[in-house]
């Protein structure tokens, strides 16, 4: 039955194909010859401006795909975060701009608002077992509706709360290296990417993450609080999609309300890039990242190369089905 | 003496079913406490609710005497009650060190985690238990046997007074299971209490000291293991006594070669095997967990590749490179494992039984004919006598033996005529295998080719006409059947590590 590894002709190429790390190094390969063939195609795109744009392109979808990747490991999916991204932006335009609140209470008030908000998915999920698939849709659904009463329909701006936009868009790396403009946001993305792959490697609740996407009936049976631990890790992912949503509303100085739906589409493509398995159990957020900077690259060459914006979107859904069959193939060949 | 564990009239009752009436069960410190029924008798329900999986609807629960409530697997944890369950539960993607501690793991301040201490706490009951593994190994990539044992580690940690393991050695070998029997006997000595659940009656004599009886979730009796004939027990379970025919070998030796494999390689998994089978025959095949003998029937069926073979059906060469192919060459595959391959469990029974040759039932622009199927599927209920309510009745609330009929039933109807049956009886009660038994030997009777592979020798030798034997993907040796081979016969074979005879009908 398991006798197939052993039956492998033990070079070194069959060994590393054979690794977990392979859809990974794949997608980093793939990102690599990515970056290779655009600045080969175009002499502007390996410029630090651009470089910048890529990296500031990739922090809101990046930090909304660490959140889904959460979510994806539990054998789950979020189809919310999109929209609780906007929520949750909306949400800071209330506390800061309608009510004058301080710059901190706002940011705080969008981060519990998104995780108030994971939290309801969950129980939605743990509790009344509704499938992840219709309660994130659902919850989308409503925040998507609820962002559009809160703001009357109206942006919201935050020309009144100075600072807000540097949250995003300032440099803290810049003033101490100038040659490195890494603004804020992409800061504050490695910071969320770097903390949650600490917790799902070196946590009880990264540990149930992975254990209930691999077998939730095995848990619940080992004494765990299978519909605790669920909650908490979707009120994770909620809490960052407030983050999301203060890097969106900051890059933007302002709270769109009609802003959120198919960002949950991107970043779920990009957990799938980085090689999770929509099934459960396995996943990294290393991958997600790499899945993220390659939607970004993507976009970013092709507007360099000046394609046009409709055959930008087909060849992301042709990429997405690409990285995903890839995987197919590897775990067939792994046997 | 207080008893460990008394369960005195226990009840359980699920919507429409009364799983459990009036049950007592009783386990003193350092026994092995077997308990018996056949499958729906109520055991597995029985220990859940010792394990806390489920909860006693009446009747009264003593643990050292004491009345206990166990309202969760938690709860029955703390009172020292570990449970193996019958379908591995283990979390493929994790450790396993990970798999063992989960839900307790060592932890750091802010519910970090101790990987240190976790990796260390598994070898140490690994030592206890003489086992090597390696604790951060991923429990996916093991074998059976050895998930099995991360299983008994596991119960095992939680420093056990009470061990329930059901079904056991379910997949394991024969050395494996007298590794375990170390274990248990281990355990025994240092007064753990053990229920053990088993179908395997030659295990029973060998390890339990008493043994319950359960039939219709009722309790029958408990009796000594050691003094009390098997044939007793099994009347206990089915409630009448079963007689075993002797198995009569017919003479084939005129009868046409159906099927004739030659030399069939893949890697090390298949080696050189070549036999044949003939019209009429019923051909066995034993050996070990991983001798290969699922990966001839599989290369021979085409669910997996093959470096090599020659395949004949009726004396003409047949290119089988998938599965359809082989149905088309009239090979029918049941796989050992019903619910993942050989059933939608989901659907109906006439659903099943059509499933595989929909192209009979299907009219103008693909709309199905239902009067059609109903009146087959009916037809082959009767024939087979399927114990179902009806042809509509959903096949996941059927027996184990009659799930095995309806898609014996899909395959008869497809018109195959070679079968391969791939532990045709696992996880099917001892009353409903010997109607299996029967209805194997109708089919051969009837012309059909039947090829067997199972891991029990008692059912190896009721059956075949001939056994072959294989061992490390090797054919070791063709036996004939009936009362003049022993199991020890087939045995040797099947530790035999060179090829002890040639291939028939090579390539030459």
């Amino acid at each position: 039955m398991n006798t197939a590894q052993e039956t492998k002709p033990v070079n070194l190429l069959s060994r590393l194909i054979d690794t977990g790390a392979h859809q990974k190094l794949l997608a980093f390969a793939s990102l690599v010859a990515l970056l290779i063939g655009f600045s080969i195609a175009s002499p502007n795109f390996m410029q630090t401006s651009n470089m910048i744009a890529i990296l500031q392109a990739t922090s809101v979808n990046g930090v909304l795909a660490v959140a889904v990747t959460l979510v994806i490991i539990t054998g789950g999916i979020d189809l919310s975060v999109g929209t609780l991204m906007t929520f949750c932006a909306v949400i800071a335009g209330v506390v800061l701009t309608y009510a004058g609140m301080p710059l901190l209470l706002g940011v705080l008030a969008a981060i519990a608002a998104g995780a108030f908000c994971g939290l309801c998915s969950g129980t939605f999920v743990a509790k009344m077992k509704i499938p992840p698939f219709i309660a994130t849709l659902g919850m989308m659904l409503i925040l998507k509706g609820l962002s559009l009463v809160i703001s009357g329909t109206r942006p919201i701006y935050f020309n009144d709360t100075p600072g807000f936009d540097l949250i995003s868009r300032g440099s803290l790396i810049g003033e101490i290296f100038p040659a490195l403009p890494v603004p804020n946001g992409v800061l504050i993305l490695f910071i969320v990417a770097l903390s949650v792959a600490y917790i799902l490697g070196r946590t009880v609740l990264g540990r149930y993450t992975f254990a209930l996407g691999s077998n939730e009936e095995a848990v619940r049976l080992s004494g765990v609080n299978t519909d605790a631990w669920k909650m908490g890790i979707y009120a994770l992912a909620g809490g960052i999609c407030g983050i999301a949503g203060i890097l969106i509303a900051s890059r933007l100085n302002s709270a769109q309300p009609a802003l959120g739906l198919g960002y949950e589409l991107e970043a779920i493509a990009a957990v799938v890039i980085g090689g999770t398995s929509l099934s459960g159990g396995r996943g990294t957020i290393l991958g997600t990242l790499i899945g993220a900077l390659i939607m970004a690259v993507l976009t970013n060459g092709l507007r360099v190369l000046s394609v046009a914006q409709e055959w930008q979107t087909v060849v992301t859904g042709a990429i997405i089905i690409l990285a995903v069959y890839a995987d197919m193939v590897r775990r067939k060949q792994a046997g | 003496m207080t008893s460990l564990v008394k369960m005195t009239g226990i009840e359980k009752r699920f919507p429409g079913v009364h799983a459990l009436k009036n049950v007592q069960f009783e386990l003193e410190p350092g026994e092995v406490h077997a308990l018996m029924g056949e499958n729906g008798a109520g055991k597995s329900t029985l220990m859940k609710i010792l394990a806390g999986i489920y909860q006693r609807d009446g009747g009264e629960l003593l643990v050292d005497g004491k009345s206990v409530s166990l309202d969760s697997p938690r709860d029955a944890q703390d009172q020292g009650i570990g449970i193996i369950h019958q379908e591995l539960s283990l979390m493929n993607d994790l450790t396993v060190a990970q798999n063992i501690f989960i839900g307790r793991e060592p932890r750091k301040s802010f519910g970090r985690l101790d990987e240190a201490a976790l990796n260390a706490s598994a070898t140490e009951i690994f030592a206890s238990m003489n086992l090597s593994l390696d604790p951060k190994a991923n429990v996916g990539g093991l074998t059976i046997a050895k998930q099995q044992m991360v299983e008994i580690a596991k119960a095992l940690s939680y420093r056990s007074r009470v061990l329930i393991m059901d079904e056991p050695t379910a997949a394991l070998n024969d050395a494996e299971i007298a590794e375990l029997f170390v274990i248990i006997n281990r355990l025994k000595s240092e007064g753990v209490g053990i229920v053990y659940i088993s179908h395997k009656m030659d295990e029973l004599k060998r390890i339990a000291d008493r043994v319950t009886v359960m039939r219709d979730g009722e309790y029958v009796a408990t009796v000594g293991a050691v003094d009390t004939p098997i044939s007793k027990i099994i009347a206990m379970m089915v409630g009448r006594e079963v007689h075993e025919e002797p198995l009569d070998v017919p003479d084939l030796a005129d009868a046409e070669i159906s099927l004739q494999v030659s030399d069939l390689n893949r890697g090390r998994e298949i080696r050189d095997v070549s036999f044949s089978v003939r019209k009429g025959e019923i051909l066995g095949f034993a050996g070990l967990m991983g001798a290969g003998r699922t990966e001839v029937a599989r290369a021979i069926f085409g669910a997996d590749p093959k470096d090599t073979g020659v395949i004949q059906v009726h004396g003409r060469e047949v290119a089988i490179s998938r599965p359809s192919d082989a149905v088309r060459a009239g090979i029918g595959y049941l796989s050992e494992d019903r619910k993942h391959f050989g059933l939608a469990t989901g659907m109906n029974v006439r659903d099943n039984i059509a499933l595989a040759s929909m192209d009979r039932f299907t009219g103008w622009g693909g709309v199905l004919d239902d009067d059609k199927m109903r009146k087959t599927a009916r037809d082959y209920i009767r024939k087979l006598g399927i114990r179902t309510p009806s042809d509509t009745q959903e096949v996941r609330l059927l027996s184990g033996g009659n799930q095995q009929k309806a898609v014996i039933a899909k395959w008869l109807l497809r018109d195959c005529d070679i079968l391969i049956f791939d532990e045709p009886t696992r996880g099917i009660d001892v009353g409903a295998k010997s109607e299996i038994y029967k209805l194997l030997e109708k089919l051969a009777a009837e012309g059909k080719t039947i090829i067997v592979i199972s891991s029990e020798l008692p059912e190896i030798m009721r059956l075949s006409h001939r056994i072959a034997v294989m061992c490390e993907g090797r054919l070791t040796g063709i036996l004939p059947g009936g009362k003049d081979t022993t199991q020890e016969m087939i045995m040797e074979l099947a530790t035999h590590r060179e090829a002890a005879m040639q291939p028939d009908g090579g390539m030459a």
